[in-house]
């Protein structure tokens, strides 16, 4: 059952679980080791959780690799949450601020374990490539001119460095953390270069009056 | 490429239009995110900017919907 939590001046107070809980991770001895394994147990509901999802989705994993994927993501959940303990500001559950460590580690896994021994394509020219193609009669004269302007704008207006980040994550459908171990930076790092690529786009499309959704 | 997928395409490329928080500022308003929405607050005023990068992230837009799934269901 979802228990809500109690909300005083504006601000969810912990639930009792949550202070149980985070009050035996801050504690010693027996009292402490019963509230790690209490917390492995929550963070390793969720990982099996997250594989369960992607599974169907990913037919080369086999036997017991989701298993000791998900043991593998509750562990690394367990560390990053150990050291960061001091964050948890009482915002929302102690367990929903647990599990999304565990969803976290678990996804990033399952993203790399898809991507194994597959080609990262990295090349500008994938997309020239597909911009280039005959868009075929039936598409819109308007929505023709927009593709040609965004494929100008991202040939002139965009770095190099731009340019590899946003044709791999939007036009090459390679997952953020694959690349992000590719290019051996941060999930954060490219999102930035990919917003900053994205406003750029945007403003030089805009600039040419150029029909673009605002909302 | 037909019309629907050129759409698609677009929005691909351009994501969200708008103010957007970033993927680490994401991770660590999740948890507060998802909680407002199941109470039915307005989540989306008390956390701006979540919404618009949930629909340019797919990273983390999945880790969204799996947080708010497990969080949501029967135990």
């Amino acid at each position: 059952m979802y228990v809500h939590d109690v909300v005083m001046a504006g601000r969810p107070q912990p639930d009792a679980a949550s202070c149980a809980l985070l009050q035996g991770l801050r504690g010693e001895g027996a009292e402490r080791d019963q509230a790690l394994a209490e917390l492995r147990d929550l963070l390793l509901k969720a990982a099996r959780f997250e594989v369960r999802r992607r599974a169907s989705a990913m037919p080369h994993l086999r036997g017991g690799d989701g298993e000791d994927l998900a043991q593998q993501s509750a562990d690394d959940a367990l560390m990053a949450i150990l050291a960061k303990l001091d964050e948890f500001r009482g915002e929302s559950r102690f367990t929903t601020w647990a599990y999304k460590f565990a969803l976290l580690e678990a996804a990033v896994k399952l993203r790399r374990r898809a991507w194994q021994g597959r080609e990262v394509p990295l090349k500008a020219e994938h997309w020239s490539q597909m911009a280039g193609r005959d868009f075929g009669p039936d598409l819109e004269a308007e929505s023709g001119e927009l593709m040609e302007a965004i494929q100008h704008a991202i040939d002139q207006d965009l770095t190099p460095h731009q340019r590899e980040v946003l044709v791999a994550l939007t036009l090459n459908g390679v997952p953020i953390d694959v690349l992000a171990d590719r290019l051996a930076t941060t999930r954060g790092a490219l999102y930035k270069t990919l917003h900053d690529a994205r406003r750029k786009l945007r403003k030089a499309l805009a600039q040419q009056g150029l029909p673009i959704d605002t909302t | 490429m037909d019309d629907q997928r050129t759409d698609t395409t677009i929005k691909r490329i351009l994501g969200p239009a708008g103010h957007e928080i970033l993927c680490d500022e994401c991770f660590d308003k999740l948890d507060t995110y998802v909680e407002l929405e199941l109470r039915g607050e307005a989540a989306d005023e008390r956390v701006p900017g979540m919404r618009a990068h949930l629909e340019g992230c797919p990273a983390c837009h999945e880790e969204y919907e799996s947080l708010r799934d497990l969080v949501d269901r029967p135990t």
